[in-house]
């Protein structure tokens, strides 16, 4: 799925990255702690969470996020949604969907759990 | 940050960590990457040395009250340095361990906390050693060599 079929699937607002959203996702993470984030991460995931903090953004350019989905209706303040827009460009998401329903829906879709890149 | 170039293609970074400035470990993390990404190093190296910076200085910032960042790159290897004026860590073993944790409810709020800081950086370290003397504070420096991860694994 791309993310823009994802973006239309789950009803989600784009927030940034408009221009990114032709991105193939494959893979996905679903998690509200960081450490967790950095620890599982693969390249090119999809990363699904509630958190939507600073530190997800970083996170996600950290770990090369394909995108972010912020669930449960939750976005990141604008200032948190410029940090993207200076640096990574990492297209970012928010739906009304809540965490299980999200990755239910995307599983059922193909979207696959992320498999840990060998460290 | 600063940026010495020396006679040997040696780089150093150094950030300063003020008390509660939660952000400048992902802010920090951030940049090395961008920096090692310009340099054309690894990618998978890259997000090693990323996860450490970010894990270290973030400890730093919670844990203890301010210190230093730094990040060596010379053709060999790269180090990164934690510094602190904290309380120390009085077991370190104990710290290690995966899931210990003396977070507070609102670094938990964060998404931090989870315990798995100093087991991160060690699994992306080649070498790590930790140096804490309780009231003194904590020298942490972690070393990813370029070319016997291979090996290693
Ligand atoms: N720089 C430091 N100064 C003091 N204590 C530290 C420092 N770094 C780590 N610690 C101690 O080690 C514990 C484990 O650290 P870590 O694995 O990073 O987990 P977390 O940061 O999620 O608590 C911390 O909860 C803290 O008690
Ligand atoms: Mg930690």
């Amino acid at each position: 799925m791309t993310l823009r079929e994802i973006q239309t699937y789950l009803g989600a607002e784009i927030l940034c990255g408009e221009g990114q959203l032709d991105r193939e996702v494959r893979e996905a993470f679903a998690c509200d702690l960081i450490s967790e984030m950095l620890a599982s991460a693969s390249s090119h995931m999809l990363l699904i969470t509630s958190l939507t903090n600073a530190h997800v953004i970083h996170t996600a350019e950290v770990i090369d996020a394909l995108g972010v989905i912020f669930v449960g209706g939750r976005r990141p303040a604008e200032d948190v949604i410029e940090i993207v827009k200076k640096n990574s460009s990492i297209p970012l998401l928010t739906t009304k969907c809540q965490m299980f329903d999200c990755c239910g829906l995307l599983f059922a879709r193909g979207v696959q759990a992320n498999r840990k890149d060998p460290l | 940050m600063v940026d010495t170039f020396q006679f040997t293609p040696k780089i150093n970074l150094e950030f300063t960590i003020r008390e509660k400035d939660f952000f400048l470990a992902g802010e920090s993390a951030s940049r090395v990457k961008k920096t090692l990404q310009q340099l054309g190093m690894e990618q998978e190296i890259i997000k090693r040395i990323a996860i450490i910076i970010y894990e270290a200085a973030m400890n730093v910032a919670i844990h203890a009250s301010h210190g230093m960042l730094r990040v060596f790159i010379s053709p060999e290897a790269i180090t990164i340095e934690t510094e602190d004026a904290g309380g120390g860590i009085p077991d370190v073993d104990l710290a290690m361990r995966e899931g210990y944790s003396t977070a507070t409810h609102e670094i938990r709020e964060m998404g931090f906390g989870a315990g798995m800081g100093l087991p991160n950086i060690k699994q992306c370290a080649d070498e790590l050693k930790i140096d804490s003397k309780v009231g003194t504070g904590t020298l942490l420096q972690a070393t990813v060599y370029f070319t016997n991860w291979q090996e290693k694994h």
